[in-house]
C-alpha cells in the first residue's frame, strides 16, 4: 500500500472540474484509491461523493492506494494533485 | 406604459417584441415495472444520448462563448457518469421495480439535496447542475422536447432563469436582450450577454403577460418599459442609433495606436478590480492594466488571502495580458472598506486615518505576503507595483527595505521572480509637493485624481450637500497634475493618471499638452479615449 497527504492549494478547493478529472484519472488504475478527509473516506472514482467532501483550500486530504499497479498510480496521482489542486 | 427596474449587465438599448420563455418540465409518474432489465437498458440508452447531447453542447458553447463557459457541460458529462448516481438509479429500478423516470427523479432529488445542504456556497450551487442533468435524462426518457425556445424573429427574451443548456441552444441572432427574474452579475446569462454584447437585466419582476408585447430595455437606466409610447420610443431609438454609430466608428480603432496627429503616443491602459475584468480589457484593446485594485482579493475573502491565492490571481492577469504591462496597486483599504479579519478600529475620519500603505508599513507581515506573491507572479509577465497614499520619501525608503528582504527570501528559496517597475500613487497634496524627490526613487507616478481632489479641495465626494462646491476641473487640481508631470519627468519617471479624470474627454487635450505618458480608464472608455487622442494635434 502507498499513501500520501496533500494540502489543497486551489482557491476553490476540490471543485467540480478537478474532481471530475481526478475521478477519471483514478479509473485508469486497477488499484483501489481512497481519499480521506477527517473521518470520511471515499473512493477517488466517486465524483459526486468526492465533491461532497467539500475539501477547501488549506485543508488536508490523505490518499491511499492499494493494488497491483499502486506504484504507477502513486506516481500519477501525486503529480495530478500538484498540478491541479 | 409600464416600467420596471432591474440590475443592468450591459449599457445598451434594445427595442422589440417580448418573448416569454417557460421551461418544459417532464411530468414524472411512479409506475410498477415487471421487466426491470429492459427498464435498466432504457435508462442506459437515455444516458448515452444525454452524453452525446452534452458533447454537442460543449462544442457549440466552446465555439460561441469560449472554453471557460463551455466547461460546465464537461462537468455535467462527468457527473452523469458518476457511479454512485447511476447505481442509485439502477438500484431503484432493479430492487424497487420502479420505472426509470421515477428512479432518475428520485436519485436526482437526493443528490441535489445533498449539495444544497452543504455549508459552502460553491457546492450549494452545484445542486442546480444535478437538477440540470436529471432533467435532461427525464426529458429523454419521456420524449419531451427540451429545446430552448424557437425564435423566428428578433425578440427580447424574458424568463425566470436560464440554464446554460438553454442559452447555448438558442438561436442567438434572434435575441435582442435578456431579462430574467433570477440571476447574478456572474450568472451564465450575464456572461453570455456580455460576450454577445447585448443588453441584459436581472432581478426584474417579469410577467408572463408581457409575451408578444412591444418593449424597450434600457441598459443605461436598468429599466424595461412595456408598451412604450411614441415619444419615449422616439427618444430611445435616438440613443440606440447614436450607440450604433459610435460602436461602428470605434471598432475601426481596434489595433490602432493612441497617437496624436503630431505623433505623440499615449498609453491607454485600463483599471480593473478582478481577474475576470481582463477579458473585457482585451476585447476593448486596452494597451495594459494601469490600475489593478488588489483589494478585491482581501474584500472577497473571509481570512487574509494567502500568498498562493494572490500569486495565482496576479499570475493569471499577467499571463492573459500576454506581455502587456500590468500595474498592481498594493492593498488599499481603511476603515471605510471594512474587512472583519483585519479588525480595523472605527475612526472619526477614515479618509485621513489608518489605511493603505500605513497599514502595510505597520503590519508588515501582510505587506510581505502580498509583495512575495507579486514578485513571484512577475516571472510570468510584465508586472509593475505601485504604492497608494504615499506622503513622504521616508515611506518609500521603508518600502524598499522590505522589497529587498522579500527578494532575498525568494532568491534563497530558489523561487524565480522578474524585475517589476516600482511606482507610487500621487494622491495626496503632500506627494505632489515632494514629487521632485519621489521621482528620484521610482520608475513611475500614477496620479489618483479621486483622492487627490478630495484631499486638495477638502470635499467629501459622498456628501451630496457639497456637490455645489465641487469642481472636478478646479485649477488647483490641474496645477497639481501639471507639477507632478513636470517633476516626474525631471527625475526620469514616467507619469500616468488613473483616477476618474483620466476618462474625462474634456481634459484629454490639456493632459497631453502637460506631457502625460499614460491614461488608465475603466474598460468601456478605452476606445473613446483613443478616438479623442487621435483627433488631437
Amino acid at each position: 500500500m502507498k499513501e500520501f497527504n496533500y494540502v489543497i492549494k486551489d482557491v476553490l478547493g476540490i471543485h467540480a472540474r478537478p474532481a471530475g478529472m481526478l475521478a477519471k484519472r483514478a479509473k485508469e488504475f486497477e488499484s483501489k484509491i481512497q481519499i480521506t478527509k477527517g473521518e470520511k473516506t471515499i473512493l477517488a472514482t466517486q465524483l459526486l461523493m468526492l465533491m461532497g467532501l467539500a475539501v477547501k483550500q488549506g485543508e488536508e486530504v490523505r490518499i491511499t492506494i492499494e493494488g497491483a499497479d499502486e506504484d504507477a498510480a502513486y506516481e500519477a496521482l501525486t503529480k495530478f494533485f500538484q498540478e491541479n489542486l | 406604459m409600464e416600467q420596471l427596474q432591474g440590475k443592468t449587465i450591459l449599457k445598451k438599448i434594445a427595442i422589440g417584441k417580448v418573448f416569454y420563455f417557460e421551461k418544459t418540465i417532464a411530468e414524472v409518474r411512479r409506475q410498477k415495472i415487471e421487466d426491470t432489465v429492459a427498464e435498466i437498458i432504457r435508462f442506459e440508452r437515455a444516458k448515452e444520448t444525454a452524453q452525446e447531447q452534452l458533447q454537442g453542447l460543449y462544442e457549440k458553447a466552446k465555439e460561441e462563448v469560449g472554453e471557460a463557459e463551455a466547461d460546465i457541460f464537461q462537468v455535467h458529462s462527468m457527473m452523469l457518469d458518476d457511479d454512485d448516481f447511476c447505481d442509485t438509479i439502477i438500484n431503484y429500478i432493479h430492487a424497487g421495480n420502479l420505472n426509470a423516470e421515477y428512479a432518475v427523479a428520485k436519485a436526482g432529488d437526493e443528490f441535489a439535496e445533498m449539495f444544497a445542504s452543504m455549508d459552502d456556497e460553491y457546492m450549494k450551487a452545484r445542486s442546480a447542475d444535478i437538477k440540470d442533468i436529471s432533467e435532461r435524462l427525464l426529458c429523454l426518457l419521456s420524449g419531451v422536447q427540451r429545446d430552448g425556445p424557437t425564435l423566428t424573429e428578433p425578440v427580447i427574451l424574458i424568463a425566470d432563469d436560464l440554464s446554460p443548456s438553454e442559452t447555448v441552444q438558442m438561436d442567438k441572432s434572434n435575441i435582442l436582450a435578456f431579462v430574467t427574474r433570477a440571476g447574478s452579475v456572474n450568472s451564465h446569462t450575464a456572461i453570455l450577454a456580455r460576450s454577445m454584447d447585448i443588453p441584459a437585466l436581472i432581478e426584474v419582476k417579469i410577467d408572463k403577460a408581457w409575451h408578444g408585447r412591444m418593449a424597450v430595455v434600457d441598459g443605461y437606466q436598468g429599466t424595461i418599459v412595456i408598451d412604450p409610447d411614441a415619444v419615449y420610443l422616439e427618444e430611445l431609438r435616438g440613443i440606440q442609433e447614436r450607440d450604433k454609430q459610435k460602436a461602428e466608428a470605434q471598432k475601426a480603432l481596434i489595433g490602432q495606436k493612441s497617437m496624436t496627429k503630431s505623433g505623440k503616443e499615449i498609453n491607454v491602459y485600463a483599471n480593473i478590480g478582478t481577474v475576470s475584468d481582463v477579458a473585457f480589457v482585451l476585447q476593448q484593446d486596452g494597451e495594459g492594466i494601469g490600475l489593478f485594485r488588489s483589494e478585491f482579493l482581501y474584500l472577497e475573502s473571509k481570512a487574509l488571502p494567502t500568498e498562493e491565492e494572490q500569486f495565482l490571481a496576479y499570475k493569471e492577469v499577467a499571463e492573459k495580458m500576454e506581455g502587456k504591462p500590468v500595474i498592481i496597486r498594493t492593498l488599499d483599504i481603511g476603515a471605510d472598506k471594512q474587512v472583519d479579519y483585519l479588525d480595523l478600529a472605527e475612526e472619526e475620519n477614515p479618509a485621513l486615518g489608518y489605511r493603505a500603505i500605513r497599514i502595510c508599513l505597520t503590519q508588515t507581515e501582510i505587506f510581505k505576503t502580498q509583495l512575495r506573491a507579486i514578485y513571484r507572479a512577475s516571472a510570468f509577465g510584465e508586472i509593475a507595483i505601485m504604492f497608494p497614499m504615499i506622503i513622504s520619501v521616508e515611506e518609500l525608503a521603508q518600502i524598499k527595505v522590505i522589497l529587498e528582504s522579500v527578494k532575498i527570501g525568494l532568491s534563497e528559496q530558489g523561487i524565480p521572480y522578474g524585475d517589476p517597475q516600482i511606482g507610487v500613487m500621487i494622491e495626496t497634496p503632500a506627494a505632489v509637493m515632494v514629487s521632485e524627490e519621489l521621482a528620484q526613487e521610482v520608475d513611475f507616478f500614477s496620479i489618483g485624481t479621486n483622492d487627490l481632489t478630495q484631499y486638495t479641495l477638502a470635499i467629501d465626494r459622498q456628501n451630496p450637500k457639497l456637490d455645489h462646491f465641487y469642481d472636478a476641473h478646479h485649477p488647483a487640481i490641474l496645477k497639481m497634475i501639471q507639477m507632478t508631470i513636470e517633476n516626474g519627468h525631471k527625475g526620469g519617471a514616467w507619469v500616468g493618471i488613473c483616477g476618474e479624470l483620466a476618462a474625462d474627454l474634456e481634459l484629454t487635450e490639456q493632459f497631453v499638452e502637460m506631457g502625460v505618458d499614460e491614461l488608465s480608464v475603466s474598460p468601456p472608455f478605452i476606445l473613446s479615449l483613443r478616438e479623442k487622442i487621435r483627433g488631437l494635434e
